[in-house]
């Protein structure tokens, strides 16, 4: 099967959408592009505006403002049907009342499509989604996962130009979630059509994406790679919102403009460096991200070398989740908790609850973001 | 495991009720019935077992077409009632929200505030020869006489659909309710236009409200005896009327118990095929 790569061309294009609700702007001038074959997320916490926005790109609901572009053409004037997008829907929508083979059907059917062309890219994409033996089936008889990719086959038989889906794991148990995330993935490789996807669970969108866009309150915060998204947050709401971070407030106590000494609301000093757009000064309130990957853990204080924050702690917990486990240390002085990763290296391994431990991270690990008024 | 006696007590005291009412008001009277409608009279208080009463209906032109004619009359009434009916419990269920929708549905629940009665000679006032919409016409010139407008199918027809129309909207409103816009919204995105969303998603959806409306639409029609009488006029030749004059006025229990007996087996029988002919069961009409 052809393994298409995103190319540059422009698939979807959405210039300044705005939706408004009465006084309450769900979608707040948002403006992206999409590139032909790419896998699109669209990240961001319940009731920030994101299936607002993919419903403007469905023609379900009317933008108050701003162009929707496909392939360079407007389709903000076109009905739902005429456009060439297809939607997964949050709670899959599948017909009751037909079967799995008439649920696919149906798209190919309102385009006049023959009895022979119908039954052949059927089965061609229940094949795709490695379900031929549910054609003859009902809908309620198939199980979470099943409907899942029955959905997506639905919209994927029609060949639309961009396929949205709207959170089309949200019903899913964990382990089925985890699944589907590489199937999907690997799907969209495979034929190539440009995905648009909405999420709430930063790690849906961090493990399928080409580009992530994060949502807050109807704007995009940061659009980018998962990359750039993990690694050079450029708002505090971003930095916090995707992977997990040990988080301080506090006040900058002295500043050369990247880096800066700052004073937590804990008491704590740490030496952080400076993400995001606005220029520091002394007296600032800020917040500290630092990742617990990012934290150095030794059993003695030499073990933080070349750290330029270093601070002792004890051993609260241990949260073991074999590659991804973690500790919980307290700084016995604030009583705070600090999460670190464990490294699955030997000489950590007899750590025990009570121990006394060294932390040390370097200063350009701790990123700082002016504190959100 | 055995149910201890003072359950089963209960139960039976629970249920008591409704066996005693379909024992006495359904079951006992049309066992009677159907035994006075198999008997003739030969002498004073003497009678014998016979179908007469059953082949006097089928020789006698009058009560075959009286008949035959208020089954058609019942079945339109019924599809007329689901047609003008579907569109307003569309809009209701679907189109309009939170109190406004409530609205709606009262709005067409008030006409049931006043009697049957009452309403029936709301459209007599109405349709009647010096009524309202007679001098209307004339008034604006579009008839150059008074014209009568009650005593005939038509004026029938507008009552019964009238009459009916509630009990239609309030199934075709629970189901439709219960239909999920994703699922429309859906139809729509993989490229249907309305006509084929209502076709191939609404209606098979609503279907059984559509089907329990209609049977308890046709079975009241079939049944009424007000709305045809007085609107008809004494031309109305509904089957109902037949039965009142055997019982009441010509006081021949047997043809009338006859008569009754066969509508009956004819309602049965047209809500079957109705049934079947829309691929439902009862039991999914209840549901
Ligand atoms: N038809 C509507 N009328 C009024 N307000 C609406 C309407 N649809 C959405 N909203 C509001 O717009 C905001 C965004 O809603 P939206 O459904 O886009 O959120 P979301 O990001 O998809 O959330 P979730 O992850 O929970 O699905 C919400 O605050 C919601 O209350
Ligand atoms: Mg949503």
């Amino acid at each position: 099967m052809p393994v298409t790569s995103p190319s540059t061309d422009a698939d979807l294009e959405c210039v300044q959408l705005v939706k408004r609700f009465g006084d309450f702007t769900a979608v707040d001038d948002v403006s992206f592009t999409i590139a032909e074959g790419s896998f699109f997320s669209i990240l961001g916490p319940s009731g920030c505006g994101k299936t607002t926005l993919l419903r403007m790109i469905a023609g379900f609901q009317r933008p108050d403002g701003g162009d929707i572009r496909i392939k360079g053409k407007s389709i903000v004037a076109l009905p739902p049907n005429r456009r060439p997008v297809n939607m997964v829907f949050q709670h899959l929508a599948l017909f009751p009342m037909m079967t799995v083979e008439q649920n696919i059907a149906y798209g190919l059917k309102r385009r006049k499509a023959s009895r022979a062309e119908i039954a052949r890219k059927v089965a061609a994409v229940l094949e795709r989604v490695g379900l031929p033996e549910l054609a003859g089936k009902r809908i309620d008889q198939l199980s979470g996962g099943q409907k899942q990719r029955i959905a997506i086959a639905r919209c994927l038989v029609l060949e639309p130009a961009l396929l949205l889906l709207d959170e089309p794991l949200g019903a899913l148990d964990l382990k089925l979630r985890e699944r589907l995330k590489v199937e999907l993935k690997e799907l969209q490789a495979q034929v190539g059509t440009t995905f648009a996807y909405i999420t709430h669970d930063q790690s849906e969108a961090l493990v399928m994406s080409d580009q992530v866009a994060v949502m807050d309150r109807g704007r995009f915060v940061q659009v980018g790679t998962p990359q750039q998204l993990y690694f050079e947050p450029r708002t505090a709401f971003v930095a916090g919102f995707v992977g997990d971070s040990n988080r301080w407030s506090g006040r900058v106590e002295d500043t050369n403009g990247t880096e800066a000494i700052v004073i937590t609301t804990n008491g704590l000093t740490m030496i952080a460096t400076r993400a995001g757009e606005p220029a520091l000064s002394k007296g600032d309130a800020v917040d500290i991200f630092v990742r617990p990957e990012a934290i150095v853990l030794g059993r003695d204080a030499d073990g933080a070398g070349g750290c330029e924050n270093r601070l002792p702690g004890r051993v609260e917990s241990l949260l073991f989740d074999g590659a991804n486990s973690r500790v919980m240390v307290r700084h016995p002085a604030t009583g705070g908790d600090i999460m670190v990763a464990l490294p699955q290296t030997g000489e950590l391994m007899g750590l025990r609850r009570g121990e006394d431990v060294y932390l040390g991270w370097r200063a350009r690990q701790a990123t700082c973001f002016a504190a959100a008024p | 495991m055995s149910t201890p006696p003072q359950i089963r007590l209960g139960l039976l005291l629970l249920f008591a009720p409704i066996v005693f009412w379909l024992a006495l008001l359904v079951i006992l009277p049309h066992v009677d019935m159907l035994l006075i409608s198999l008997r003739v009279r030969v002498a004073p208080r003497e009678y014998a077992t016979s179908l007469a009463n059953y082949a006097e209906f089928f020789t006698e032109p009058l009560y075959w077409n009286t008949f035959a004619r208020t089954a058609i009359m019942s079945v339109t009434a019924t599809v007329m009632t689901l047609l003008i009916a579907f569109p307003v419990s569309y809009y209701i269920a679907k189109m309009v929200r939170g109190r406004s929708k409530t609205f709606l549905f009262l709005l067409c629940l008030t006409p049931f505030w006043v009697s049957e009665l009452v309403r029936t000679f709301g459209w007599m006032i109405l349709l009647r020869e010096t009524g309202i919409v007679s001098s209307l016409l004339l008034w604006s010139g579009l008839t150059d006489a008074r014209v009568e407008l009650l005593y005939n199918d038509a004026a029938i027809m507008v009552g019964l659909v009238y009459t009916s129309m509630l009990f239609m909207v309030v199934p075709l409103v629970t189901t439709l309710d219960s239909l999920d816009d994703s699922l429309v919204e859906a139809g729509y995105d993989l490229g249907g236009n309305s006509f084929t969303v209502m076709r191939h998603i609404v209606i098979p959806h609503a279907m059984p409200g559509i089907a329990s409306g209609s049977i308890v639409v046709f079975m009241l029609t079939l049944g009424n005896y007000l709305t045809p009488k007085l609107l008809g006029g004494k031309d109305s030749l509904w089957f109902t009327d037949q039965i009142y004059t055997q019982f009441i006025t010509r006081f021949n229990w047997e043809l009338g118990s006859a008569f009754g007996f066969l509508l009956l087996v004819l309602s049965s029988a047209i809500v079957w095929i109705g049934l079947k002919l829309s691929g439902q069961t009862l039991s999914a009409t209840v549901r």
